[in-house]
């Protein structure tokens, strides 16, 4: 394991995955590119859940048994009903996005060259559908990014290849 | 077939073979461009997770050049070919006379991101008529696009489409790696070919093993 400058644990999502940190651990997740990652947390809880989506709707799906955490719209309904679980109030949650990027620019009529965008989208309709404040975002460009949120300070660190480390 | 029953091993053995294909023709042009000899590994052809599929190239965080192109037509699917930095790096050095480029210095230079450009068009060109010939397939390759970045954002637009089937990725992965250069998985280049889900019943037709 990977150890944080507050001496917890870094707990790892991975793409179209999610997981929920509490303190002393941060929770981190590599590589977004059109991928968006959604941090809803409870600053006074100072408990936090990170989702890895993928695709902006469930809908989009043809599998008879979905992975909930691909899809805007069913990973944020089941990372509110896992917060639930650890005793989060909905109303409290707020939300930090960061992702969304076009990582290649060229013409092609499928529509997956447009996925980050939709995905921002699609996540954004979700947060104010369940009434969650989105706090702060980071979205969109053409660059991959690796996000780290710290629920003792609320903030999400982003690293770029090009831009470096900012925090929002 | 549907994209999550088993494949066979006739199935793998096609896929193998378009792999091996595709990446020997390809090779060779490399080859040809830079002077120089260029070997390939046998291709593997695997059903892998999302998140191994991240561990092909070095891991989601790991920067890499990459090149990726869509294929339209007959068979359908995404195509990239992915450099480690400083493999990318003596390539194209080599191509524009120019022992200072460095994909890692910022701004790149124009040049070197032109050359780079080019090698992804002759380099999937070749890989791609070889296939369409062996298959007799129609296929089309859109304009290549580049990006420097982690390979974790660069590959997972190649699973979009497959993600709305499927949590794992059918991969035909060929390595290549130049003479001289120790061959450690870390140094090679790759071909990834992602056919999309319902692509695979028009190759296999094609090749008679439906």
């Amino acid at each position: 394991m990977i150890q944080n400058s507050s001496n917890g644990q870094v707990i790892k999502v991975g793409i179209a995955q999610m997981d929920v940190v509490k303190l002393p651990n941060t929770i981190r997740t590599s590589g977004l590119g059109s991928c968006v990652g959604v941090i809803l947390y409870d600053e006074s809880k100072k408990i936090a859940g990170l989702i890895h989506v993928m695709l902006p709707d469930s809908s989009l799906g043809r599998q008879e048994s979905i992975n909930v955490a691909k899809f805007a719209d069913t990973g944020i309904a089941a990372m509110i009903d896992l917060l639930k679980l650890e005793g989060v109030q909905k109303f409290k949650l707020k939300a930090k996005i960061a992702g969304g990027a076009q990582m290649f620019q060229f013409t092609s009529d499928k529509d997956s060259m447009r996925i980050g965008p939709r995905n921002v989208e699609a996540v954004k309709h979700e947060l104010k559908r369940h009434g969650i404040r989105l706090v702060a975002e980071d979205t969109g460009g053409n660059s991959g990014r690796t996000i780290e949120f710290n629920p003792a300070t609320s903030t999400l660190q982003i690293r770029t290849v090009n831009q470096g480390v900012s925090e929002i | 077939m549907t994209y999550n029953q088993k494949i066979t091993s006739l199935h793998l053995d096609v896929l193998k073979e378009i792999g091996n294909i595709g990446a020997a023709h390809a090779a060779t042009a490399l080859s040809n461009l830079l002077g120089k000899k260029i070997d390939m590994r046998v291709p593997k052809v695997e059903m892998v997770s999302f998140n191994d599929m991240m561990e092909l190239a070095g891991g989601s965080e790991n920067v890499v050049v990459g090149i990726y192109l869509r294929i339209e037509g007959d068979a359908e699917g995404s195509m990239f070919f992915i450099l480690p930095i400083e493999q990318a790096n003596r390539f194209i050095r080599r191509l524009i006379f120019d022992e200072s480029f460095d994909f890692k210095k910022r701004p790149v230079s124009e040049l070197g991101l032109s050359a780079m450009q080019e090698m992804g068009n002759i380099l999937s060109g070749s890989y791609l008529s070889a296939l369409s010939d062996f298959t007799n397939l129609k296929i089309y390759p859109t304009v290549p696009g580049l990006s420097v970045d982690m390979f974790g954002a660069i590959i997972s637009i190649g699973l979009i489409e497959l993600s709305h089937v499927s949590d794992n990725v059918i991969v035909i992965n060929t390595s290549i790696f130049e003479d001289g250069v120790e061959d450690q998985e870390t140094v090679r280049g790759h071909f990834f070919l992602l056919p999309d889900p319902d692509s695979f019943d028009a190759i296999f037709k094609a090749l008679g093993v439906s």
